[in-house]
C-alpha cells in the first residue's frame, strides 16, 4: 500500500517536472518571434480585480487554445511581497502604484484603469446620507478603510480636499470589509470604490460626489522580468490594454486611464 | 516529586524524545524569526507610543472580560454536557465545537447577522433599548467570547468526565441537593481543569483577530486590540508589526507562566 502510494507520488512528481520543462520550452520558442502561445500564464492581481480579470482570463483562453491563465488574487501589498520573495508570477496588476514600485524585477508598468471613490449606503439610505459632509457627522455610523490600506489613504485625501474631519466608527482592514458593513446595514455609509458599489448593487446604493476626483486611484500592470512565460505575459497585458479588455473593465465601473 | 521525574528523564526513549524536540523546535522557530527580525535599535521609541499601550490595555481588558463571560456561561454548559442526562447531548457537544472549526471571519459575519443593528436579535436590542454591539468594546468581548468559549467548555467537560462521580453520589446520599453538590463537591474537584481551560480561553481571546475585526470593527481605543493593530501595521510598516507581536507575546507568556504555577499547584 505504502509502496504503491510512493510510486504514484513519484509518477506525479515526474509528470509535473515534465510539464514544467514543456512549459518553459514552449514559452522560450514563442519568445523567438512566433505568435503562437502555450503553457501557463500566472497573473498576480489585486483583489478588486477578481471579477473582471477572471472574465478576461476566460476570454483570453478562448482566444488562445492551449493556454491556461492562473490567477492569484490578494491584497496588492501581499502580492508585491510574494513576488519579491520569488513567487513565479508572469504578470502583476496592482491596485496602487506604491505596491508596483515595491516590486523590483519588473518591466515598465502601464496604468490600465482608474478607480474612483463613491459613497456607499445601504439600500433605501436609512441614514439619510446626502453627501461627503455627512462623514463628519458624529451621529451617523460610518465605516472607512484604515489609512494604511489604499482606499483609506484615498479617503483621507478626499477629506483633506473637502476640509472636514471624518468621524468614523470603524477603520476597516480592506475595502470589501467596509462594503460588507454597508450591505449588512451596520453602518449608514462607507467610502468605497465605484466598482465595489456596482459589485453589490442589489444591497448597496452609490452616491457620487465631486471631490472624488481629488483622489483617483491608478492601477498599474506590468510583466515581470523573471516571468517563467514572458511571451504569454506580454500577450496577456496587451489583451488587458486592448479595446476588449477596456470594455470588460469599464462595464465593472472602472474608468479608462 | 519533581526530582524523581528528572531522574527518569535519562531513560526517555529516543522514539519519543526526537519528535518531541522537533515539535518544540517547530513551535519555537517562528518566534525566533520574530526576534531576529525585530528592530532592536528603535525598539524603545516604538514601544512607548501611546497607540501600543492603548491597544495592549484594550486587549488585556477584553480578553479578561471575555474569559469571565466564558467562565460564567461555559462551566455550567460543560456540566450540562458531562452530567445532565439530556437527549441529543452528542449533537450539543458537536455544536459547542462549531466556533473552533468556523473561520473566525465567518464567525464575525454570523455574529453580525444575529447581533448586528439589523440582526435577528440585534434589531430588537437596537429598537427597544438603543443598544448596538458592533463597533463597541462590548462587541469585542462578544466576538472573543464566541471564539474562545469552546476551549473552556471542552477542558472543563473533560475534567468533569474524569472526576470520580462517587463523591457526588456520597454528597447526595448525605442529603446535599444538586446545586450544593455542584458548589461544594464537583467544582473543587475540577479546579485544575477549569484553570487549564481558563488559560487556553484567555490566550485564544487575546490573539483573536478575524471575528473581532468583522463584528466589532477597528477603531483605536475602542475596538483596536493588539492583533488588529499588528495586522494594519503589517500593511505599511512590518517593523512595527514585529514590535507589536513581540509585546503581545511577552505579555501573554508572563501571564501564562504566572498562572501555570497556580495550575500545577492545583494539580496536586
Amino acid at each position: 500500500m505504502f509502496r504503491r502510494t510512493a510510486i504514484v507520488a513519484a509518477a506525479v512528481v515526474a509528470a509535473l517536472t515534465l510539464a514544467g520543462c514543456g512549459g518553459s520550452a514552449a514559452s522560450s520558442s514563442s519568445s523567438s518571434g512566433t505568435p503562437t502561445l502555450s503553457g501557463d500564464i500566472t497573473v498576480f492581481a489585486a483583489a478588486s480585480l477578481t471579477g473582471t480579470f477572471t472574465r478576461l482570463g476566460k476570454d483570453f483562453e478562448a482566444a488562445h487554445p492551449g493556454v491556461k491563465v492562473n490567477f492569484n488574487f490578494a491584497g496588492s501589498s501581499a502580492l508585491a511581497k510574494q513576488i519579491d520573495e520569488g513567487a513565479p508570477a508572469d504578470v502583476f496588476a496592482s491596485a496602487a502604484p506604491k505596491n508596483m514600485d515595491e516590486v523590483t524585477d519588473k518591466n515598465a508598468p502601464t496604468t490600465f484603469v482608474k478607480n474612483t471613490l463613491e459613497i456607499a449606503v445601504p439600500k433605501g439610505n436609512p441614514g439619510n446620507i446626502t453627501g461627503i459632509k455627512d462623514f463628519a457627522d458624529k451621529t451617523k455610523k460610518i465605516a472607512l478603510c484604515a489609512v494604511q490600506v489604499p482606499c483609506g489613504a484615498a479617503a483621507d485625501k478626499v477629506f483633506k480636499a473637502v476640509g472636514i474631519t471624518a468621524e468614523p466608527d470603524s477603520l476597516e482592514q480592506d475595502v470589501k470589509a467596509a462594503l460588507t458593513k454597508v450591505s449588512l446595514g451596520e453602518v449608514d455609509a462607507a467610502l468605497v470604490y465605484k466598482t465595489d458599489v456596482l459589485s453589490a448593487k442589489d444591497k448597496v446604493e452609490g452616491i457620487e460626489f465631486p471631490e472624488a476626483s481629488k483622489a483617483v486611484n491608478e492601477y498599474p500592470i506590468a510583466t515581470l522580468s523573471r516571468a517563467p512565460n514572458p511571451a504569454g505575459a506580454r500577450a496577456f497585458v496587451d489583451y488587458v490594454l486592448s479595446d476588449k479588455g477596456k470594455t470588460v473593465l469599464t462595464a465593472a465601473g472602472f474608468d479608462a486611464p | 516529586m519533581s526530582r524523581r521525574s528528572r531522574s527518569t528523564s535519562g531513560r526517555l526513549p529516543l522514539a519519543l524524545l526526537v519528535p518531541a524536540l522537533l515539535g518544540l523546535a517547530f513551535l519555537l522557530v517562528p518566534l525566533i524569526g520574530l526576534l531576529a527580525k525585530a528592530p532592536w535599535s528603535t525598539l524603545p521609541q516604538r514601544l512607548f507610543s501611546t497607540d501600543v499601550w492603548q491597544a495592549l490595555k484594550l486587549s488585556l481588558l477584553c480578553a479578561t472580560a471575555a474569559t469571565a463571560v466564558c467562565l460564567v456561561l461555559g462551566v455550567p454548559l460543560a456540566w450540562l454536557l458531562a452530567r445532565g442526562e439530556l437527549p441529543g447531548r452528542s449533537v450539543m457537544r458537536a455544536f459547542v465545537t462549531v466556533p473552533l472549526v468556523l473561520p473566525p471571519v465567518v464567525g464575525g459575519v454570523a455574529l453580525l447577522l444575529v447581533l448586528g443593528r439589523r440582526g435577528l436579535i440585534g434589531q430588537h436590542l437596537y429598537q427597544w433599548f438603543g443598544i448596538s454591539l458592533p463597533f463597541t468594546t462590548a462587541g469585542v468581548v462578544v466576538a472573543e467570547a464566541f471564539v474562545a468559549m469552546p476551549f473552556l467548555v471542552i477542558s472543563v467537560e473533560g475534567a468533569l468526565r474524569a472526576a470520580d462521580p462517587r463523591y457526588e453520589e456520597a454528597a447526595a446520599t448525605l442529603g446535599a441537593g444538586r446545586w450544593m453538590t455542584f458548589r461544594r463537591v464537583t467544582l473543587p474537584s475540577i479546579v485544575p481543569g477549569i484553570v487549564a481551560g481558563t488559560v487556553l480561553c484567555w490566550a485564544r481571546a487575546l490573539g483573536e483577530f478575524g471575528a473581532t475585526i468583522t463584528f466589532a470593527g477597528n477603531f483605536p481605543g475602542r475596538t483596536t486590540t493588539m492583533p488588529l493593530a499588528v495586522y494594519l501595521a503589517l500593511e505599511t510598516d512590518p517593523d512595527v508589526a514585529v514590535v507589536l507581536s513581540l509585546v503581545l507575546l511577552f505579555v501573554s507568556v508572563v501571564v501564562l507562566a504566572s498562572l501555570r504555577d497556580r495550575w500545577i499547584s492545583g494539580m496536586r
